[in-house]
């Protein structure tokens, strides 16, 4: 099948950048949209141009690096699914695709398709983790736990850290994402203890990496490459009401 | 293989003491400051209902409103008290979404060239312009039917003589037209927002609560078109 892109390209953080069309005529429905890319960069190589760079590490789903705005929607039109794990099956032949990198000012644009994530670090360095050394997974009949928390608590942990979530948002909020690895954390007995100091931490190093507020719209998890659910964020806002109830 | 969760060099987290400044707690002071208004709207929109019942039934209530806790509090006491506690949560409630959105803003200060908007509500996305249009309509229905200059009799203590001046011009009804659908379309993603900033919901209860929402602004914006209508099509006045 044929396609044309229009990609993104920006030299460094300094570049104005600006779209830029290519046509990709040997493309097939069974390559996954990186593979597309990969086609693509091996001709732009060739012919002594530079190649367009873009995030990939496990392209199985699994590792949160790709990204990519594929015709407005992160990740693409398929639901739950990353870049990675997209195919262009779910493409026409001869179609024109526009392809842009997350939008944000907390994701400043490294080159071309690449942008800094660390913004999302500095929010798990903040709170996302249990700061005492709880030892390998315990004895399942140890600590029992409610088959619903476990199940809530598994849902938002598999949360891979894309950005999607803060790349759909109009008020580049990342508060899926926070919102999932604190409700991860606090849905546990080993992360609950410390969840008042935990989400105050977060959505302070939150705010701090310039991401912004967030409206309830729920564009975040439409486009969530793992489904992770709205009522997240709610259960997070409860947790910082707590925390500001009893620390004062 | 299993491995030691080691805590990083700078383990315990202290508190940071600035979350009683981050954007969850301005969103919590939107909705506190919201549900006073909302609370204050349905009061309100249940008491034009009164037109229905006739002029005298009509100017007793609005007298009554001026008498309520006498003589414990002076005349027009309690009705001040209420002033006070809306003005107050209107000031909250536009500071914090001025502020919201002056961040928002900076969040994204690259636009994407092709943006289709993926799921979010036609109420979601006009919040901040719908509620431009209510502050401007709040000024003007406060200078029409509270202070009366706007008013085309604008008599003191008649509300029903200044209620049927007004909605026999059409474009008055339009105007409130208008600023009610405004209204509505604000109530509907605003209770629905409102839900998911005070706090936890039981998982699976979205659907439902959009239901409420959506019923809730519905019946909110009948309610209140319900009166300049009437007068306009001759069935009060
Ligand atoms: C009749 C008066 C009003 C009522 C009853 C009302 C009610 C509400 C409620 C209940 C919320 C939900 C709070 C939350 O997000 O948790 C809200 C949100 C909001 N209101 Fe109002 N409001 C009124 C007037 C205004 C005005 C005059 C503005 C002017 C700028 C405004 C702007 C906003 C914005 C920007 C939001 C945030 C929307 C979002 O979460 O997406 N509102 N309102
Ligand atoms: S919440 Fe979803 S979209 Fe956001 S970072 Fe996690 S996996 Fe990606
Ligand atoms: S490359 Fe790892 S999730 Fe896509």
């Amino acid at each position: 099948m044929k396609l044309t892109l229009r990609i993104w390209r920006q030299k460094g953080p300094a570049d104005r950048g600006g779209m830029v069309a290519y046509d990709v005529p040997d493309a097939s429905a069974d390559m996954s949209f990186l593979e597309l890319l990969d086609v693509l960069n091996e001709r732009l190589t060739e012919s002594g141009e530079e190649p367009v760079a873009f995030d990939h590490d496990c392209r199985e789903g699994i590792c949160g690096a790709c990204s990519l705005v594929i015709d407005g929607v992160p990740h693409g039109p398929q639901k739950a699914t990353t870049t990675c794990q997209l195919h262009l099956r779910h493409f026409r032949d001869g179609q024109t695709i526009d392809v842009e990198p997350w939008r944000a000012a907390a994701f400043p644009v490294v080159k071309d398709l690449v942008v800094d994530r660390s913004g999302l670090d500095r929010i798990i360095e903040a709170g996302g983790y249990v700061t005492a050394p709880t030892g390998s997974a315990p004895e399942a009949h140890a600590t029992p736990i409610a088959k619903a928390d476990a199940d809530a608590a598994f849902e938002a942990a598999t949360c891979i850290g894309c950005g999607a979530c803060v790349a759909a948002c109009p008020n580049g909020s990342a508060m899926l994402f926070t919102a999932a690895k604190a409700t991860h954390l606090g849905l546990l007995p080993q992360g609950r203890v410390e969840q008042d100091t935990r989400v105050e931490a977060m959505i302070h190093a939150h705010d701090e990496a310039d991401f912004g507020g967030c409206t309830n719209t729920g564009e975040c998890t439409a486009v969530c490459p793992k489904g992770i659910p709205l009522g997240v964020i709610g259960r997070f806002n409860g947790d910082v009401l707590g925390a500001l109830w009893r620390g004062r | 293989m299993a491995t030691l969760t080691r805590a990083p060099a700078s383990a315990g987290r202290r508190r940071q003491g600035a979350s009683h400044r981050s954007t969850v707690v301005m969103k919590i002071a939107m909705a506190i400051s919201g549900a006073v208004l909302l609370a204050y709207l349905t009061a309100h929109m249940l008491g034009n209902l009164k037109i229905f019942f006739g002029e005298s039934s009509f100017d007793h209530y609005a007298h009554w409103l001026r008498t309520i806790g006498e003589p414990l509090v002076p005349h027009e006491g309690t009705l001040w008290i209420i002033r006070a506690a809306l003005t107050a949560s209107v000031v909250v409630h536009m500071a914090m979404a001025i502020l919201l959105t002056r961040r928002a803003r900076r969040a994204r200060p690259v636009k994407y060239a092709h943006r289709p908007p993926v799921q979010g509500s036609y109420a979601a996305r006009t919040m901040r312009w719908g509620g431009v249009i209510i502050a401007l309509f709040v000024v003007y229905h406060l200078l029409d039917l509270t202070v009366g200059v706007a008013n085309p009799v604008g008599a003191s203590g008649k509300p029903y003589t200044n209620v049927t001046a007004d909605f026999e011009h059409w474009y008055i009804t339009a105007i409130y037209t208008v600023a009610v659908v405004a209204v509505g379309f604000h109530l509907r993603h605003g209770v629905w927002s409102m839900t998911r900033t005070l706090g936890r919901q039981r998982p699976g209860t979205e659907r439902l609560i959009a239901r409420i929402s959506t019923g809730y602004a519905v019946l909110m914006t009948v309610g209140f078109l319900s009166v300049p209508f009437a007068v306009t099509v001759g069935i009060v006045g």
